[in-house]
C-alpha cells in the first residue's frame, strides 16, 4: 500500500514538475528588470515554503511524541526533517545564485538570510545529535525539543522581511501584502509548490519505510541475542 | 542578459543536483538496509537450524 502511494505521488510530482518547467521556460516572459534569472524564484520560493511546512509538520510530530511517547512519531519527524533539510538547502543555494546577479554578491548578512542560515545550522545540529545519542527515547525527546526551538527560528525567518527592510526583497505575493506578480506569472509558482510538496511526501514515505526496515533489523538482532 | 541566462542555468542545475544526490543517497541506503535485513534473517535461520 505504501509502495503504491509512493509511486503515485512520484508520478504526479514528476508530471507536474515537467508541466511547470515547460510553463516557466516557454510560456512565462522574462521579468522586466531582472531578465531570465527571476525564474530561479520558481524553485527558490516553493522549496522554501514546502520545507518550512515540513519542518512544522515534523515539529508537531515531535510534540505528539512528547505527549504519547510513541517512537513512530519520532521516526516520522526525523524523516520529514531530513527531506525538508534537502529542500531548505535548495532555497539557500538558489538564493545565493540569484543574489550574485541582482545584488552583485553571493552572500549578505541580512536578517532574512542570516536567520535562514541559523535555521539550517539548527537542523544540522538536530541530525548530528540524532547520530550521537543511542538511547531511542532520549534521542526522541531531545529531537522534539530541538525541533520546537528550530521552528521558532522559522517564524523569525518568515516574518523577517516584514520586520526588517534590508537587502532581501520584501513580500512579493499579494497574499502576503506584496505588490503581486503579473497575471500568469504567479500561477506556476503555486503549481510548483504543489509539485514540491508531492515530491517531498514521496521522499518522506520512502524514508519512513527505511526506518521500519531499520527497526525490523534491530528487533531481529535483539531476538537473535536472546537465544 | 546572457549572464542572467548563465546564472539561471546554474540555479536550476544546483537545485536538480541537490535533489538527484539526495535521491541517490536514499536509494543506496535502501539497498544497504535490505541487504542487512536479508543477512540478519539468514543468520537467524542458520542459528535456529543449528539449535535443532
Amino acid at each position: 500500500m505504501r509502495t503504491k502511494l509512493i509511486v503515485i505521488l512520484s508520478v504526479l510530482a514528476g508530471a507536474l514538475l515537467a508541466w511547470n518547467l515547460h510553463t516557466i521556460f516557454l510560456r512565462v516572459p522574462d521579468e522586466a528588470s531582472q531578465g531570465a534569472i527571476f525564474r530561479i524564484f520558481y524553485f527558490h520560493f516553493p522549496a522554501a515554503v514546502t520545507s518550512f511546512t515540513c519542518f512544522f509538520v515534523a515539529m508537531f510530530s515531535g510534540l505528539v511524541y512528547l505527549n504519547k511517547r510513541d517512537l513512530r512519531f519520532d521516526a516520522a519527524a526525523a524523516a520529514i526533517n531530513e527531506v525538508a533539510f534537502a529542500f531548505a538547502t535548495i532555497t539557500l543555494i538558489t538564493g545565493m545564485i540569484w543574489g550574485r546577479i541582482i545584488w552583485g554578491i553571493w552572500w549578505a548578512w541580512d536578517p532574512r538570510i542570516t536567520s535562514y542560515f541559523i535555521c539550517l545550522l539548527m537542523y544540522f545540529g538536530y541530525f548530528m545529535m540524532r547520530r550521537a545519542v543511542d538511547e531511542p527515547h532520549r534521542r526522541a525527546r531531545l529531537s522534539a525539543v530541538l525541533s520546537i526551538l528550530a521552528s521558532v527560528d522559522i517564524v523569525i525567518v518568515w516574518k523577517s522581511i516584514e520586520w526588517f527592510r534590508t537587502q532581501h526583497p520584501g513580500p512579493v505575493l499579494e497574499i502576503r501584502g506584496g505588490g503581486g506578480m503579473a497575471p500568469g506569472m504567479e500561477a506556476p509558482l503555486f503549481w510548483n509548490c504543489l509539485a514540491f510538496l508531492l515530491l517531498e511526501s514521496a521522499l518522506v514515505l520512502v524514508r519512513m519505510r527505511q526506518q521500519s526496515i531499520q527497526s525490523e533489523i534491530e528487533s531481529l538482532r535483539r531476538y537473535a541475542h536472546a537465544f | 542578459m546572457d549572464r542572467n541566462f548563465e546564472y539561471m542555468f546554474y540555479g536550476f542545475a544546483a537545485a536538480w543536483i541537490i535533489v538527484i544526490v539526495y535521491v541517490i543517497s536514499i536509494a543506496l541506503r535502501e539497498r544497504r538496509l535490505r541487504d542487512e535485513l536479508d543477512r540478519v534473517k539468514r543468520m537467524l535461520e542458520e542459528g535456529q537450524r543449528e539449535s535443532k
